[in-house]
């Protein structure tokens, strides 16, 4: 599985592709390996505001539920409908359609402290 | 710990196949090869192949052994025809589950114990703490393997691969033959809610059954299915799960066992405190519900009152595969324990409403004469 090198990674296996801005945030093809088929995808409303590790919301499998955490503090500008409606998006294409929210980034400074791709293949490598 | 686990004998086909592996009951098993929904809807639409090596069989043999028997299992054992199967139950003297289990008739003198993996010991334990006589108990668990093969196409896959006429072993019965020369007590029996025979062969012997049915089954979409699919089936299928939705603390009762509880055959332990609570009304009952809102309610969440206040629990729950709805069984006071009564779940901190429908979820008729 490739890793995109745009990409910056969270060692919680989350991901956030930078647009100006704008951050697209995801889970990574790892996390949805590990939490199995996805049956609900429980995400934040526009609006909302998080800070760096915060819990935006949860990823329901047929055997766990994992919190997804903010990459970086930023507001909620869009939620991925399509994935609300069809979560086996997120085990399909983690990197792209299974997207789950886009955020306005407070500080692009905090994007220092996430991983690369090197770096997060690195960190499963070992978890493996 | 991780030394003292042990490996089915098809442990390395697994690990062929990708599975994931998991402990369970002292076991490395695996719970998934390609996905649990993908697995569970092949079972429901071709057929599934699991290891399920890890149960226990436990022999009961001696010239008093159906007397014997019939006083330990909460079932009626006299009522068995030779090579006849039954499901079973073993109480506590409160009236609460030691094991659920199908009991094997060879004949008045000899049966066999299927139990659950996880309580081979303790069964073996009680059993021989309540022997009367010359019964002798012998654990064969180590002895034996145990594959399932479930769906319809079940006996279209095996039938090449055996001289036994298939057709001729009728839904809960079984018989010895062998599967690509090799023994094997062939049963038609199953915790799927599918047609489907259970295999109980030598250990030595698993890989070449395993090997064989997997090839034979290509043409069949047959697909190996894990320990997750295993549940989600059983759960449709309204079957219990020991550990989830009984034990020592509940009555058999109580988990809605009654059709397997024969209070008119004689004596067997727990009879009197069962009789007890059926004079004095049952304070609750295992249900089915499905979830009214998104969510998953798993074992041990709380059934909660409109205050909030906790007054059952969830006994086990899934995202049924087949129904696409979340189900599941709680233990809920019996004046809610009525069919479209709406009860509440606590989800990780979000009541959420469910309503008690009835069990099983869902239901395949049956494909044998």
């Amino acid at each position: 599985m490739d890793y995109p090198e745009d990409y910056y990674y969270t060692k919680d296996h989350e991901w956030i592709r930078v647009q100006g801005n704008y951050g697209i945030i995801g889970i990574t093809d790892y996390a949805q390996r590990q939490l199995g088929d996805i049956v609900y995808v429980e995400l934040p409303e526009e609006g909302q505001s998080f800070e760096a590790g915060e819990p935006i919301g949860s990823i329901e499998s047929v055997k766990t539920v994992a919190e997804v955490y903010c990459p970086v503090s930023g507001e909620v500008v869009e939620v991925n409908e399509k994935v609300a409606a069809e979560p086996e998006l997120v085990n399909t294409d983690a990197h792209k359609a299974g997207w789950l929210i886009k955020i306005r980034i407070k500080d692009k400074s905090e994007l220092e402290d996430l991983l690369d791709a090197d770096e997060y293949q690195e960190l499963i490598e070992e978890e493996e | 710990m991780k030394n003292n686990l042990k490996k089915t004998a098809l442990y390395d086909e697994h690990k062929k196949l990708n599975a994931r592996i998991i402990e369970f009951a002292g076991f490395l098993m695996p719970v998934q090869y390609t996905g649990v929904i993908e697995e569970h809807l092949a079972v429901r639409n071709d057929a599934g192949i699991f290891d399920v090596s890890h149960m226990g069989e436990i022999w009961i043999s001696g010239t008093k052994s159906m007397e014997w028997l019939n006083k330990i299992v909460s079932n009626d054992i006299t009522r068995l025809q030779p090579f006849q199967a039954q499901y079973n139950a073993m109480l506590y003297p409160n009236g609460t589950v030691v094991d659920d289990l199908l009991v094997y008739k060879y004949n008045e003198q000899e049966y066999m114990l299927c139990v659950n993996a996880a309580n081979i010991e303790k069964d073996f334990s009680w059993l021989e703490e309540n022997k009367i006589g010359e019964v002798k108990i012998e654990n064969k668990s180590s002895e034996y393997s145990q594959i399932a093969i479930q769906g319809q196409k079940a006996i279209e896959i095996l039938r090449p691969l055996t001289k036994t006429a298939l057709d001729e072993i009728k839904y809960y019965r079984f018989c010895l033959g062998e599967v690509v020369g090799r023994k094997a007590i062939i049963s038609r029996t199953g915790y799927t809610g599918e047609d489907g025979f259970e295999l109980y062969i030598a250990n030595e012997d698993a890989v070449p059954v395993w090997e064989s049915l997997l090839k034979e089954g290509e043409k069949h979409h047959l697909k190996p299915a894990g320990l997750g699919a295993r549940d989600t089936l059983r759960l449709e299928a309204g079957m219990l799960l020991y550990g989830n939705d009984m034990d020592n603390t509940t009555t058999a009762l109580e988990a809605g066992l009654n059709w397997i509880i024969k209070f008119e055959k004689g004596d067997f332990i727990g009879k009197e405190a069962l009789l007890k609570q059926k004079e004095k009304g049952l304070k609750r009952k295992l249900v089915g519900f499905e979830l009214m809102e998104p969510g998953i309610a798993r074992h041990s969440y709380s059934v909660v009152n409109n205050e909030g206040k906790s007054i059952g629990y969830v006994s086990s729950g899934i995202f049924s595969p087949f129904l696409k709805k979340s189900i599941g069984m709680a233990y809920v006071p019996i004046e809610l324990a009525e069919l479209n009564t709406e009860i509440l779940i606590d989800i990780r901190g979000k009541v959420k409403k469910a309503k008690i429908v009835p069990m099983p979820f869902y239901s395949r008729k049956r494909i044998t004469k």
